[in-house]
């Protein structure tokens, strides 16, 4: 079908992207600077993969899927999707391509949801049997079957995400690029869209590559995960590496009984925070926790005790202060796993 | 106080908006030439036509071009109180302790003063070096003008206020707001001086809200209108004035009941 | 698919879909409102009327106007509205590439398989601005009942002619005012200097207007062969620059000319648009 099947599906070489941003400097002068957005991005994503890209808002996340998709031309590198150069080749990689961007919706606001479909139909030329298979199985994982003749005005943020990942999908796409496809979502559809993703991944082999903040969908879904800052590619692998690369930190929260001064003299931890009888103490990410509750239940009178993983965003921001004062904050309230 | 506050917010967000002033002085000045050299063809034969001579319907032109943007089609304007309605938003405002009518009055009239400095002044400018106009000499008669631009402002506030609150019944207003400006367009003198209307049409149409516009102020400029006749204007651009901002009262306060017995 | 690279023909054909597809949407979309539909319609229609009946009352008073006569002056803004009309009710959406680049949605537009051009023109797609065509196509046909002329084939043809190429060339204009927006998103009133603007000069005869206005809309924008030169011709009317007889027959050539150069400005500013990002 493509003349790059045998090769990875997307290909980085150096990408760069600059801008030059002009500033208003006094009444009317103004000045010209750069801004390296992107520089100098090496990476590949074979067939079949699903993949986290992270990093902090202005980090280059949405400026790297807007050259992957053809929408920005890159100041320099050599970049290819499946085989073309997205720049260049934008229409056809088009037909190629899912995109959903979170919170931006392509459906038909005043037209029933089926509407919309029918117009990707058209618009992307697919072939009747073809459409009706893929509509039918996107509407049957994702719930849509009563919601295909209402319209878009009326649904929910949570039906609209789903209505759009059918949109994305329904000329049947090499890749699918996600941007945030579960921020402000219930905990409903957020558990239906990871697990339609996973099917879509695992079953149908389309390659996946997503931004997000939440770690869940993460942990849910990405085998491997990337995290650009400043432009730069600064770690490409597993959760666990990252957790390690960032020399990251978990926190023990501890309940005694009653307020005390912060515990000390336990190795390997230390009380970084006291409210009344609560504690929060951190410890190196890739230790137990097991021998540390078991030195502060030995001489404090504890009540109850839970562990924090760090989130993405501390995560993140370790790396880039690795081997400085960052420490973990204690976010999100992650699975505490023993 | 409030609501010079409220004026004083609205001519500065108007101040920002450079690049759509620029283009619309652009517009504003094209017009300008297209009009005076057709009216000059008209007056060249009639050179007393509606009682106007061939300098004072050249300024009359340039005066409708220098208040479009101000009073005619008042770029922006309610456009936000329609969108507010539209969105069910309002509801909110009309718990708040300012009195909807007069924020928006004072909004409107914001954004009147920025635009009569940024798109009035150059388009009378550029007439009147292009064209011989018969601009006052006499800094009575623009003290007088601004009078009556002013009061020609309030009357298309309290008009495009009606319309605005319309949202409250009609799904989408904007269908009769269009119909509005249009009629604001031809019966303010904006197409043609509604003195030079034929006969009954004349008398009729300076009897409507939409003369205190364009037509009155105009007549003020090119001094077609002077003492007991200017008073007379005056006077008749106060009392539509007075007469639609009560009605918008009105109309307001049907509509606050209906949010209140329809919860919002 | 077999789409050979570069290749013109799948291009048009993805162009001539989307734009299709996307303003049946948006026709779909309008009649979800009913009520508005229907006074947007009928506004717009008045609107262009109001412009007729402007001129009508001017000859109230006067029998000619620049030495020509209401059948003449109505034939001229006949001609001048239907071009104008035909322009805006096809691309006069791309007006919308402004605000479209504030709000980032014209990357979504980036991401479909149809050329953005033709999206955008069709982006408000809206049957309610059929109101100007109808309006110029009714005072053009009452104006032809009333002319002084010997309808030879010629003639006959040249209306129709004139009609396409001045739309194409209003259409240009439409295309170069919607390009220069990648660079100044909220200007997008500028380039209603030149239609609506245009379209109001075109409505007069030229001989109203000053030497230097006419040479500037015949040299310089030449919106002049949308209608003053080819409906001169057909007037039987000198027209006043004194340029040779053939230049009647010129506006095909201008309109090809002014929709390339519209072509490279849009392909100029859109290359601005992705390279820079918004």
């Amino acid at each position: 079908m493509s003349a790059g099947s045998a090769g990875p599906l997307i290909e980085l070489d150096g990408v760069e992207k600059v801008f030059t941003v002009r500033r208003r400097a006094g009444r009317l002068r103004r000045t010209r600077h750069e801004v390296r957005a992107v520089d100098g991005l090496t990476f590949q994503v074979p067939r079949g993969e699903m993949v986290g890209y992270l990093g902090p808002n202005g980090a280059g996340k949405s400026t790297t899927l807007k050259m992957l998709t053809g929408i920005l031309v890159p100041s320099g590198g050599r970049l290819r999707v499946a085989g073309l150069d997205p720049a260049r080749d934008r229409l056809r990689l088009a037909r190629r391509i899912g995109v959903v961007l979170g919170q931006r919706t392509t459906l038909w606001w005043d037209l029933p949801l089926a509407d919309s479909y029918d117009l990707v139909r058209r618009m992307y030329r697919i072939p009747p049997a073809v459409f009706r298979a893929n509509l039918a199985r996107c509407t049957e994982l994702l719930g849509l079957g009563p919601l295909l003749d209402v319209p878009v005005r009326q649904l929910s943020l949570g039906q609209r995400m789903r209505g759009d990942l059918t949109a994305a999908l329904l000329h049947d796409p090499e890749v699918l690029y996600l941007d945030e496809p579960t921020i402000g979502l219930d905990v409903v559809s957020k558990a239906t869209v990871r697990t339609f993703l996973r099917e879509l991944n695992t079953e149908r082999g389309t390659t996946v590559v997503l931004t997000t903040h939440d770690l869940t969908d993460i942990e849910q879904l990405c085998r491997r995960v990337m995290v650009i800052d400043h432009g730069r590619l600064v770690f490409d692998g597993d959760l666990a590496g990252l957790r390690a690369a960032a020399d990251g930190e978990r926190t023990l929260v501890v309940d005694l009984a009653r307020q005390l001064p912060p515990i000390d003299g336990v190795p390997g931890a230390r009380t970084v925070r006291v409210e009344g009888p609560r504690q929060w103490l951190a410890f190196p990410a890739g230790h137990s926790a097991a021998p540390l509750v078991a030195a502060i239940a030995a001489r404090y009178p504890l009540v109850d005790l839970s562990v924090r993983e760090p989130d993405i965003e501390a995560l993140v921001a370790d790396l880039y202060a690795r081997g400085g004062a960052a420490r973990p904050q204690p976010g999100d309230e992650a699975p505490a796993s023993p | 106080m409030l609501y010079v506050a409220v004026a004083a917010g609205a001519f500065r967000r108007y101040a920002t908006y450079r690049a759509a002033t620029a283009a619309g002085l652009a517009t504003n000045t094209v017009f300008g030439f297209l009009l005076a050299y057709a009216y000059l063809a008209l007056w060249q034969q009639r050179p007393h036509l509606g009682g106007y001579g061939p300098a004072q319907a050249l300024t009359f032109v340039w005066t409708g071009q220098a208040l479009l943007a101000v009073a005619l089609i008042a770029v922006g304007g309610v456009d936000e109180l329609q969108e507010r309605i539209r969105s069910g938003d309002i509801a909110v405002d009309l718990h708040r302790p300012a009195d909807l009518q007069l924020w928006w009055l004072a909004a409107d009239l914001g954004r009147a003063a920025l635009q009569l400095i940024g798109r009035g002044i150059v388009p009378l400018a550029v007439g009147a070096l292009a064209f011989p106009l018969a601009l006052p000499a006499d800094p009575a008669t623009w003290g007088w003008f601004l009078l009556s631009a002013l009061l020609g402002v309030v009357v298309s506030f309290a008009l495009r206020y009606l319309v605005a609150l319309s949202g409250f019944w009609l799904l989408d207003s904007s269908g009769l707001a269009l119909i509005s400006a249009l009629a604001g367009m031809f019966f303010s003198g904006m197409v043609l001086p509604l003195r030079v209307f034929p006969g009954g049409l004349a008398d009729l149409a300076q009897l409507l809200p939409w003369a205190a516009l364009l037509q009155v102020p105009a007549d003020v400029l090119t001094g077609a209108r002077t003492g007991t006749g200017l008073l007379r204007g005056l006077l008749f651009q106060a009392a539509w004035a007075a007469a639609l901002l009560a009605l918008g009262r009105l109309v307001q306060a049907a509509a606050t009941r209906k949010v209140v017995v329809h919860g919002g | 698919m077999a789409d050979r690279p570069g290749g013109r023909l799948p291009v048009l054909r993805d162009a001539l879909t989307g734009y299709a597809l996307l303003a049946w949407m948006q026709v779909r979309s309008a009649l979800a409102y009913r009520t508005s539909f229907v006074l947007m319609a009928l506004g717009n229609f008045a609107a262009s009327g109001l412009d007729f009946a402007a001129i009508a009352l001017m000859f109230a008073h006067v029998r000619a106007l620049g030495g020509y006569a209401l059948p003449e002056v109505a034939f001229l803004y006949g001609t001048g509205s239907l071009a104008l009309g035909l322009a805006d009710l096809l691309v006069g959406s791309l007006e919308r590439l402004g605000a479209r680049i504030r709000d980032g949605t014209l990357d979504t537009l980036l991401l479909r398989p149809a050329p953005v051009w033709a999206q955008l023109a069709a982006d408000r797609f809206a049957l309610r601005r059929l109101g100007r065509v109808v309006q110029g196509l009714l005072v053009l046909v009452w104006s032809t009942g009333h002319l002084d002329v010997d309808w030879t084939p010629g003639r006959v043809l040249m209306v129709p002619l004139m009609t396409v190429c001045g739309a194409v060339i209003f259409g240009a204009v439409f295309t170069a005012g919607a390009a220069f927006q990648f660079w100044a998103q909220d200007a997008a009133e500028l380039q209603n200097a030149l239609t609506y603007g245009g379209n109001a000069l075109l409505r007069y005869p030229p001989t109203v207007f000053a030497r230097d206005l006419v040479r500037s809309v015949t040299f310089i924008v030449p919106l002049a062969f949308v209608n003053w030169l080819p409906a001169l011709w057909l007037l039987g009317r000198p027209y006043p620059l004194g340029l040779p007889g053939w230049t009647a027959f010129l506006s095909p050539a201008v309109a090809a000319l002014m929709g390339a150069g519209a072509a490279l400005a849009w392909r100029h500013g859109l290359r601005a648009y992705r390279s820079t990002g918004s």
